[in-house]
């Protein structure tokens, strides 16, 4: 028996050995909460630091913020971060640039790439947007065309992105352009980063039907972009486009979903505080929304099972359009239980919102921001029609754009 | 009035043992009761296919499964359970496996341990003698007893696998039931079963009387217990259904040409096949918790049960139909598998409690009140 085991304790293992389990990473964490006191330490330095332990994300290799341990463990870490009171690296303003970019950095990127922009990212000292949707290229999104063009020392940008969130606070964009006009669309493209302080881009508020200004629009001006921020190879931006977006699907979050979050639980608590209101009629439709959300929240605790299990199932396009679905229907009844009040609406005023719980928000603005859940992230149109390609096999649209170059497409 | 809580999600996925639980009764099924078995057999007298059923039960011992090995079972859960029904709802297979499921439930919290073990073995069958559609979470109607006490008299219409059944489990008040011996072919001393034509041909309803039948009084029985765990079985049957017709219909229509292109090339329909599916992965994960409940013995399965029941019913439902109506004239004829799975979907809506009997228990459940 060796010292270490006597003790109790497995020998802290070097990077090079095999992953650390649960109890391994278990113990990191309170090895490292041991020597960075959460309270006494600057937000910043604590989150570098946490960084470099490999405590970030620890299914990310080794000197990126991970341990090369198993995706499923992230949640445990979390949690017990979380129990101590650990600042928190701005989860929801980088939503894009922890969910999207961070995942294909890490797949196309190089060491330097990597290591210039992962740990800022992670720390939530740079938040990140996408530059993908056009006036022109929604859903079809290999339509874009902003373009790029080298210049002897750089590639030259020049185009409109459109409903892009949080550009006003991004420092880094991930942007799709198109460097060969002259190629079938989706052989035509390229993946960059854009610094958002670079000369020629601006960033203009474009107001939504809250009132308030979410997202942008994104004018790029021959926005000189040099090759070592390129992602993937010249031509090979659909493929890198398309590995952002299978990274964008709903965040299963950590740990069991409560019952009655979401949408359903502004309904039900409305439900219970007003006896007065109650009609056979919408008892009916409260009851069917209960039960239509517990049976999403188990989908999802089921999908966040597979994942952890290595099984990653194809279910996260329907846990999107589900829950799209009843967030649109929830805040519509809750309305409805409003009566007259459901007819008022707080502040049209335009301004930059908070970033912040839905859940803290009024009704009618509930109401109308769920509208654009079936939208973002790729439409309910778009995504059954990824179930029924992906999942069950069923032939592909008809599609009119397949051999003709870019530049001759009707538009 | 306010939120319930959370409880715990335990496993949704399926272990290796349930896999080969299931690749095992798949393979005696499809060989033993294909659909043009099953079809055939509608028009026989023969409602069951005792064969199979015996074939399930000792081979295989889907009858014991919930059951102690000390209680003369294979000790495993309702989760395996709950597996076999997904697998005999996809055959619409004519045994009676979920009225056996409710009476072993219901007998597991008595004493009646020979009782038990003879049914977990399959030597013989029990059923709850309560009609189809009676769901968990209101008292069943019971039975009068004559006199002083044993000898039972009134009739209970509409009852689910009580066709071969041996033994019948009578409820006489909320915890008591009545032990009776079914006797052969339609009745025993004072037991009259008459089994009519049923909307699921599959699964035919009997009407049993009692005139002075003989009983043996039992107590801790737990009626509504036993309908929550044959509610959380039964929402497993519905899964199976459900992915039976969809996996039909794709393949129908992947096949099938018309204007010069496979039918499965139409959006309309591609979106109403993925539609279907997303209802199925929420039938999957309702189903699992329901039989993850039942099996860990959860405070939570009165709502588990009721979720499911209300949920897969409907997605059994729309599958089924959907999948008639795609298939097009050929779904409407005899001769094609889809009336099987309609009638079956159709009826099974409403057994062990409709879906609007299940919201208005979970009303109650979970605090939002009328
Ligand atoms: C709140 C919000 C935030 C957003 N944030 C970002 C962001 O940060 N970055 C970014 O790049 N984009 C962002 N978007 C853009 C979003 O991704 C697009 O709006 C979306 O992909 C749809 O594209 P579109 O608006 O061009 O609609 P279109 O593609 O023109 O679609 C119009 C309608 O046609 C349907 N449709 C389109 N194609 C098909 C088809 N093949 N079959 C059936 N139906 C079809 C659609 O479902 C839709 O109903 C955001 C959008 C919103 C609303």
């Amino acid at each position: 028996m060796t010292t270490t085991e006597q003790d109790g304790r497995a020998p802290l293992r070097s990077v090079s050995d095999s992953p650390p389990d649960a109890a391994a990473l278990a113990r990191r964490v309170e090895e490292f909460l041991a020597e960075h006191d959460p309270a006494g330490t600057d937000a910043a330095d604590f989150l570098r630091a946490r960084f470099a332990a490999g405590l970030a994300w620890v299914h990310y290799p080794a000197g990126l913020g991970g341990l090369g341990a198993e995706n499923g463990l992230q949640t445990a870490v979390d949690a017990a971060f979380a129990r101590a009171g650990a600042p928190e690296n701005r989860p929801r303003l980088n939503v894009i640039g922890l969910g999207m970019a961070a995942p294909t950095i890490l797949r196309f990127g190089d060491d330097a790439q990597k290591q210039r922009w992962l740990p800022s990212l992670w720390t939530g000292e740079d938040i990140w947007c996408q530059l993908f949707s056009e006036p022109g290229a929604g859903s079809d999104l290999a339509g874009v065309g902003t373009s790029a063009v080298w210049d002897g020392d750089a590639w030259v940008l020049n185009g409109q992105k459109v409903w892009t969130s949080m550009a006003h606070h991004a420092r880094w964009g991930i942007i799709l352009a198109r460097t060969d006009p002259e190629a079938v669309k989706h052989r035509g493209l390229s993946y960059f980063v854009v610094d958002m302080t670079a000369p020629g881009v601006e960033v203009r508020g474009l107001r939504q039907i809250t009132g308030e200004a979410e997202f942008n629009e994104v004018f790029l001006t021959d926005v000189r972009v040099p090759d070592d921020q390129r992602l993937g190879e010249v031509g090979q931006g659909w493929a890198v486009a398309q590995y952002t977006l299978m990274n964008e699907r709903v965040a299963i979050g950590g740990g069991t979903l409560p019952r009655e979050s979401g949408a359903v639980g502004a309904l039900a608590a409305r439900w219970r505080e007003h006896p007065e209101a109650r009609t056979p009629g919408l008892h009916d439709r409260v009851l069917r929304l209960w039960v239509r959300t517990e049976a999403a929240r188990l989908t999802a605790e089921r999908l966040g099972q597979q994942q952890a299990a290595g099984q990653p199932g194809p279910e996260g396009s329907g846990v999107k359009i589900t829950y799209a679905g009843l967030n649109q229907e929830c805040s519509s009844l809750e309305l409805e239980l409003r009566g007259e009040d459901g007819l008022r609406y707080p502040d049209y005023t335009e301004r930059r919102p908070e970033v912040e719980d839905y859940g803290s928000r009024d009704a009618g603005w509930r109401y109308l921001r769920f509208r654009a859940n079936s939208i973002e992230g790729g439409t309910t149109e778009i995504l059954r029609n990824v179930v029924a390609e992906r999942v069950l096999g069923l032939p592909a649209e008809a599609r009119a754009d397949k051999d003709v170059p870019w530049k001759d497409l009707p538009r | 009035m306010s939120a319930p809580a959370t409880p715990e999600t335990g496993d949704l996925l399926y272990s290796d043992v349930e896999d080969d639980l299931r690749a095992s009764v798949r393979a005696l099924v499809e060989k033993q009761a294909p659909w043009d078995a099953v079809l055939r057999r509608t028009d026989t007298d023969d409602a069951v296919d005792t064969d199979l059923w015996k074939r399930l039960t000792q081979e295989i011992g889907v009858a014991g499964l919930a059951v102690p090995e000390e209680r003369g079972g294979a000790g495993a859960s309702w989760r395996e359970v709950a597996v076999v029904a997904e697998e005999l709802g996809r055959a619409v297979a004519p045994v009676p496996f979920l009225g056996t499921a409710v009476a072993t439930a219901l007998l597991l919290g008595t004493a009646e341990d020979e009782l038990l073990a003879s049914v977990a073995g399959g030597e013989r069958t029990a059923v709850l003698v309560v009609g189809a559609t009676r769901g968990a979470g209101r008292p069943v109607p019971v039975v009068e007893r004559q006199g002083a006490g044993d000898l039972l008299a009134g009739t209970v219409t509409a009852v689910v696998d009580a066709v071969t059944a041996d033994v019948l489990l009578v409820p006489v008040s909320a915890t008591e039931i009545a032990v009776v011996e079914a006797g052969a072919d339609g009745g025993g001393d004072g037991v009259t079963r008459t089994t009519s034509e049923s909307l699921d041909m599959t699964r035919r309803l009997t009407d049993v009387t009692f005139d002075g039948a003989p009983a043996r009084i039992v107590t801790g029985a737990d009626v509504d217990h036993a309908l929550q765990v044959g509610a959380a079985v039964l929402a497993s049957e519905q899964l199976g259904l459900a992915e039976r017709c969809l996996a039909d219909t794709v393949a129908y229509l992947r096949d099938r040409h018309q204007f010069g292109r496979q039918l499965a090339s139409y959006q309309a329909l591609k979106h109403r096949l993925a539609d279907l599916w997303v209802a199925i992965t929420q039938a999957r994960a309702v189903a699992r918790y329901a039989a993850r409940c039942a099996a860990d013995g959860s405070p939570d399965l009165p709502v588990a049960a009721a979720v499911a029941q209300t949920h897969c019913s409907e997605v059994a439902l729309l599958a089924a139909e959907d999948g008639l109506q795609l298939h097009g004239g050929i779904g409407f004829t005899w001769e094609h598998p889809a009336h099987l799975f309609l009638k079956r979907a159709r009826a099974d809506a409403l057994v062990l409690g409709s879906a609007d009997h299940h919201r208005t228990v979970l009303a109650d459940l979970v605090d939002l009140p009328a």
